[in-house]
């Protein structure tokens, strides 16, 4: 890649940007996320979300697994119950908070997890290149080939279906996305001069993979993490409502949704909630990762 | 093309080894080893568990074991299963039909509407018709799509009480079409959905890139009606890049099959792989696993040889 800019690519520059005063990286980050509304809705929305997940328990006078059977299955929201209570009395909406603080930091760690994983295995690869290029991207073929979710299912019922094991089960099996891209990101900078002078500066790998390529390639990581938490949320919750994932009493809006599917026709809504709080938060961070995308390199856009 | 093709071909025979052999590991790690089932049953002595081990060739060292059971494998024999002591081949082509037919139908719906959708949000960029599909294809993706499935059914079965809520046909009506249909309505659509949210997606940026190309000016300048112009010139050309995305998809369809089959209890081979999974009947998951992928790996290859053979512009070097 040429650094010289050719005519018509600097006559497509939007004049704005030599018009606009210099100014931190991230600030202009902020300031084009916030253009982009959709993803200010998601992001208001996740914050309601992790709040209601986190602190909401705290406030609320029931537990998650407080049986209270003569309170079971009341069909109108009240004072007392304000989503009401499932078969055994427990209070709906405890559990749905308590649930979404399981489901937020499975997501979280999983996405975390994922990234690391991902960001090893495409960074050897795109940076040694010849054999050890060729290893890496054939085990990610691997993984990309078996289906996951039976994969997942299948591991779960032999592992044991503990939190931690659900999380490194899910991380191991979602790096696959961010290792191909580090790996294209680290191929392309490889041959930059920048690169070439610190290997003349006789710089080691391992700096040079760290604290040279690594920083240009953290935006789109960045936004395939937060994607990241979405899809280890969707997959979270699909494990639990087959009953291979997050086990009652423990909630969590995929076994919620399950025990709710059991009483479908004397208590529908039931069904609802615990499916549209799935719905909302992975909607809402898909919405943040996409402004992310536009705000962190607006040449990646669409 | 022949010896890209054979190239291909020869190396995909790795792959396919490599997850044989992940797939079998992964049966290694079973509690209680693969006959723990056996176990359960007070007929059974310490001495014909033996038996039973000696003869399944379960004494000797893992690697031998997989060996054995590859061999088996490329003549498609994936052995018998634990409970009902027949051919898993069999099982599972008792159970393909059911599949095949779901899948057939969610994937041709949701293409077509997925590609319609795509196509106009495309000519018609930033318009409020591609703004809505935009959202729409958003709201699509982060539906959870067993939500989707239940309410489906909530809303459909059990309160409208307009379609069936589960189940192939009513008993007796397997040979009427119309009966299978109006069962086949739900789980379709459940299926259909995610699919949908990304064909439009695809078809929409695939032609925003094809609309720019200068051919399409060309024939603009010739004089062609709009329709032939979109259609036969773009469409043609915008949906080559669609052809690996629907490959690529298959993994995202089969989970979408376990699921939908598991709500809707659609008697297919997502089924048999959940109820094989509950009751740890080995030879019948490590066969759907070894086919899936498998279907996974040869989907791909396809995707690349079509995607070769259409788009000439690709150097197969």
């Amino acid at each position: 890649m040429s650094t010289q800019l050719s005519p018509s690519a600097a006559a497509e520059r939007p004049k704005s940007e030599f018009a606009e005063p210099a100014q931190p990286y991230w600030k202009l980050v902020m300031r084009r996320f916030v253009k982009h509304r959709m993803a200010v809705a998601g992001a208001i929305t996740l914050i309601l979300l992790i709040l209601m997940s986190f602190v909401g328990p705290l406030l609320s006078p029931y537990t998650f697994d407080g049986i209270d059977l003569p309170n079971s299955n009341q069909q109108w929201p009240s004072v007392a119950h304000w989503l009401g209570t499932d078969e055994l009395g427990r209070d709906i909406f405890t559990r749905l908070m308590h649930a979404g603080r399981i489901s937020l930091s499975v997501g979280l760690s999983v996405a975390f997890l994922g990234v690391v994983i991902g960001t090893i295995v495409g960074g050897l690869a795109g940076y040694f290149g010849k054999w050890v290029d060729m290893a890496g991207m054939r085990v990610t073929d691997v993984f990309l080939s078996i289906p996951i979710l039976m994969l997942l299912m299948v591991m779960m019922k032999f592992l044991g279906k503990d939190l931690a094991v659900i999380v490194l089960i899910l991380g191991a099996t979602s790096w696959m996305g961010v290792a191909r891209l580090v790996r294209g990101e680290f191929l392309s900078l490889r041959n930059q001069e920048f690169i070439e002078a610190s290997h003349a500066q006789g710089a080691s790998s391992v700096w040079i993979m760290i604290r040279h390529m690594l920083p240009n390639a953290l935006a789109p990581i960045f936004v395939a993490a937060t994607l990241g938490v979405a899809d280890a949320i969707m997959l979270e919750s699909a494990l639990s409502f087959l009953g291979f994932g997050i086990q009652p009493p423990t909630p969590s809006w995929g076994n919620m949704l399950t025990d709710a599917q059991q009483y479908m026709i004397s208590t529908p809504w039931l069904a609802f909630y615990p499916g549209l709080l799935i719905f909302l938060t992975v909607a809402s961070i898909n919405f943040v990762g996409d402004g992310l995308r536009d705000a962190l390199d607006p040449k990646l856009k669409r | 093309m022949g010896a890209y093709v054979i190239r291909r071909l020869l190396g995909a025979i790795p792959l396919l080894l490599v997850i044989t052999a992940m797939v079998f590991s992964l049966m290694q790690l079973a509690p209680g080893g693969p006959l723990a089932v056996y176990g359960e049953n007070p007929h059974l002595t310490a001495a014909d568990l033996e038996a039973i081990k000696v003869a399944m060739g379960l004494d000797k060292p893992p690697a031998i074991q997989y060996l054995y059971w590859l061999k088996e494998v490329v003549q498609l024999n994936f052995g018998h299963s634990l409970f009902t002591g027949r051919a898993v081949m069999e099982m599972i082509g008792e159970r393909l039909p059911a599949t095949l037919l779901l899948m057939t139908v969610a994937m041709g719906f949701s293409l077509l509407v997925g590609i319609v959708l795509g196509v106009i949000s495309a000519i018609k960029q930033y318009s409020k018709f591609d703004f809505t599909v935009t959202t729409l294809a958003f709201v699509g993706y982060s539906l959870p799509p067993f939500w989707f499935g239940i309410v489906l059914m909530i809303v459909f079965a059990s309160t409208l009480q307009w379609l069936p809520a589960g189940g192939l046909a009513d008993y007796g009506q397997e040979g009427n079409p119309l009966n299978v249909l109006s069962h086949l309505v739900l789980p379709a659509a459940m299926l259909s959905i995610l699919q949908i949210a990304s064909w439009s997606r695809y078809t929409r940026s695939s032609m925003l890139e094809v609309v720019r190309q200068e051919y399409i000016r060309t024939a603009r300048a010739k004089g062609l009606d709009e329709w032939s112009v979109i259609v036969k010139h773009g469409l043609r050309n915008g949906l080559i890049p669609v052809v690996t995305v629907v490959a690529l998809s298959l993994p995202s369809l089969f989970a979408g099959a376990i699921m939908t089959e598991t709500i809707f209890t659609w008697p297919g081979v997502g089924r048999l792989f959940f109820d094989a999974l509950t009751k740890s009947d080995y030879p019948v998951l490590m066969a759907i696993l070894t086919i899936s992928a498998s279907l996974v790996v040869i989907g791909n290859l396809l995707a690349d040889m079509i995607y070769a053979l259409l788009d000439p512009r690709i150097r197969l070097s």
